[in-house]
């Protein structure tokens, strides 16, 4: 036997899914077919191999795209419909076939070139919509240049539950054929926010993204250890960090199991308060996991996902249909869904929204809706409509002051008007109530309240404004944490205002799943945390564990504290 | 043979959702339509065409089209392009 000295190495990535995971890898690689400039005499035999080829695609991209709105959605299924106007295209396979006829050459040639000419094209264009037509026409084309090669593109079927994914990037084409049961996926390119990262955790695998060139030391087969929380991904780990790993994963999965049995109960403190433990989801795919973990309503449901991942406004048919699925699922249970949050980092090629200088105090999410008034109205009716279908609840983004949210409910009294003269039937007395993110609605929450049904604190947004610190930017992360007695003390204004107007409030930002916290949110006296459904049913426990006296009384301690770091470290020493 | 000049006057130009739409009305028609802008003339059935033009608001395209129904063709997509509000 060879033997080779197999050192550990540790590769730094974005941690865009978490969890920590073990398992052998396995390169996801499209083989790129030679293609040589050939003449060919008989033309018509070359036009029907090319016609073939494009039959042979329409069939297995149809496949994918049902594939794909069975697994994930109509809406992330609607990328492939791009893909199929492509084969029908007269300046994309009219073209090759011109190219054929006009100048002798063979069809894997003409589709090399016609490829890459509009490719080229594409991305040249000052669009970002046009540049992300510019991926699709090149998946289009290696698919065509591999039936055109009789290759079979890498057979998913190879995948094996327990394998990390290792890719340079993953497509929606590909992430539609994983298996069920992978371990993990890793990849060269791609952020927080790419696909392979949504998909990562609507799978709840973690995924490592963003790995650069030091991804080319992952070799097939080689034993990984992927951490999705802390962004690493350990090559070769040696068997005592093997070992350290297996025995950390076992007590990960042994805990949520036990949590997971008694996750079906309510959870009340041991004095008898009971918190509703909600999940937040980006899509109706997310709908499973969340009753899988017994999620007692959805807290949160973004709609952004109906915008990000179309090609265009989504009409008023897909997002109730969206919406249906997933009030449908939760039937009684409420479903509060967060109006259109566009703007800051969220960007929407097709809307063309101008550069501004300062995205995150700019023109975003209610304030846009506010001002595009037919795009709101075309989400609202379709909420309106689909509130029938389960006990729906209405969130409002990025409020401010008491006039938006009179506004948007003007315009949701407009849609019902307009329902009801075409006699479309909607749910009366639907909840709306808002997001505080803003620290001037935290602050003057008692006022907002007298016009809402329940508040949700979104710390994310609510902790980078309060500490005037971005996350992301790497220099002032550490001034980041939404943990911050500061952030806290705005959380607990917002309770007292909502109590004292007796209406419901939660929290619906990360800070809501961080068990380390619980207790101290219960003390600040919120009635509802919404995380992401796999927190839930130690969430639960926590809350179980809790007594609202000594939960209050640790709040009040931790308040006094001086920032972020001294409050984890106090709660950890509890 | 038909034509018509026709400017843009909704903000996103002509791409994305009208251009898809702008499409499956060109393809409703048998005649040979063709969509010129400046020096640059492309297929007006097809897409990748239409989206390399790159129109923008205030560009002026012609509309050209030949074959039996060219009338009804050039009348009906110049229509579209002036109802485009969005």
């Amino acid at each position: 036997m060879e033997r080779v000295l197999k050192l550990e190495k540790m590769l730094n990535g974005i941690g865009a899914a978490p969890g920590i995971a073990i398992g052998r890898a396995i390169w996801w690689k499209q083989i790129q077919p030679v293609v040589t400039e050939e003449t060919v005499q008989d033309i018509a035999a070359e036009t029907a191999k090319l016609a073939a080829a494009i039959e042979t695609a329409t069939a297995q991209i149809t496949e994918l795209k049902e594939l794909t709105a069975q697994k994930m959605g109509e809406a992330e299924a609607a990328i492939f419909d791009a893909h199929l106007t492509f084969l029908i295209d007269p300046a994309y396979t009219g073209e090759m076939k011109n190219r054929i006829e006009s100048k002798n050459k063979n069809a894997s040639w003409a589709c090399k070139q016609v490829t890459t000419e509009m490719h080229t094209m594409l991305a040249s264009l000052d669009d970002e919509y046009m540049q992300a037509r510019a991926d699709d026409i090149r998946d289009v084309g290696n698919r065509l240049l591999l039936i055109l090669a009789g290759e079979t593109p890498f057979d998913p079927k190879q995948l094996q539950a327990g394998q990390v994914v290792i890719a340079e990037e993953l497509t929606p084409s590909d992430t539609a054929q994983f298996p069920t049961g992978l371990a993990g996926m890793v990849t060269q390119r791609g952020s927080k926010t790419a696909h392979a990262a949504i998909m990562a955790r609507t799978l709840g695998i973690p995924a490592v993204l963003g790995l650069g060139e030091a991804i080319d030391q992952i070799e097939n087969e080689q034993t990984v250890i992927i951490d999705g929380n802390q962004g690493q991904v350990i090559v070769n780990p040696t068997p005592a960090k093997q070992q350290e790993v297996a025995v950390e994963i076992q007590e990960q999965q042994k805990r949520q199991q036990q949590a997971l049995e008694t996750a079906s109960e309510d959870a009340k403190t041991e004095d008898g308060k009971r918190i509703q433990v909600f999940a937040n989801i980006g899509s109706p795919a997310d709908v499973e996991t969340a009753l899988a973990n017994q999620a007692e309503g959805i807290g949160l449901f973004r709609t952004e996902f109906l915008y990000l991942e179309n090609t265009n406004w989504p009409t008023e048919e897909e997002q109730y249909e969206a919406y249906k699925q997933v009030l449908q699922a939760f039937g009684d249970k409420p479903v509060v869904i967060r109006t259109l949050d566009i703007g800051g980092d969220k960007e929407l090629p097709y809307a063309k929204l101008p550069k501004e200088e300062n995205p995150f105090l700019g023109h975003r999410a209610l304030r846009f809706c506010l001002d595009e008034p037919e795009i709101f109205r075309t989400q609202l009716s379709a909420l309106l409509r689909a509130s029938v279908h389960g006990n729906l609840w209405i969130m409002l983004p990025m409020v401010e002051n008491p006039a938006e949210i009179r506004a948007a409910k003007a315009l949701l009294d407009e849609c019902r008007e307009a329902l009801a003269a075409k006699q479309v039937a909607y749910a009366e007395d639907i909840p709306v109530g808002i997001m505080i993110e803003i620290p001037a609605a935290a602050i003057h929450a008692d006022v907002l309240a007298k016009e809402v049904d329940f508040m949700s604190i979104g710390t994310n947004d609510l902790a980078q404004y309060t500490l005037a610190a971005d996350r992301g930017n790497e220099k002032v992360a550490h001034l980041y944490d939404a943990a911050h007695p500061a952030v806290l003390k705005l959380v607990q204004m917002t309770a007292k205002a909502a109590d004292k107007a007796g209406i419901l409030v939660g929290m619906c930002g990360e800070l809501a799943g961080d068990l380390a916290l619980t207790e101290t949110l219960v003390g600040l006296g919120l009635h509802e945390l919404s995380m992401s459904a796999t927190a839930i049913p130690e969430a639960k426990q926590s809350i179980r564990k809790t007594v609202t006296d000594d939960a209050s009384k640790l709040a009040e301690a931790v308040l006094q504290l001086e920032d972020g770091e001294q409050v984890r470290d106090y709660l950890q020493s509890k | 043979m038909v034509e018509k000049t026709v400017t843009i006057k909704n903000p996103t130009g002509l791409h994305a959702r009208p251009a898809s739409l702008f499409i499956q009305k060109a393809n409703g028609f048998p005649s040979t339509i063709h969509i010129i802008r400046e020096d640059k003339e492309v297929d007006a059935k097809s897409l990748l065409g239409l989206m390399s033009l790159a129109v923008k608001q205030n560009d002026q395209i012609t509309i050209r089209a030949e074959g039996k129904d060219a009338e009804q063709a050039v009348e009906s997509l110049a229509n579209f392009i002036e109802d485009l509000e969005d």
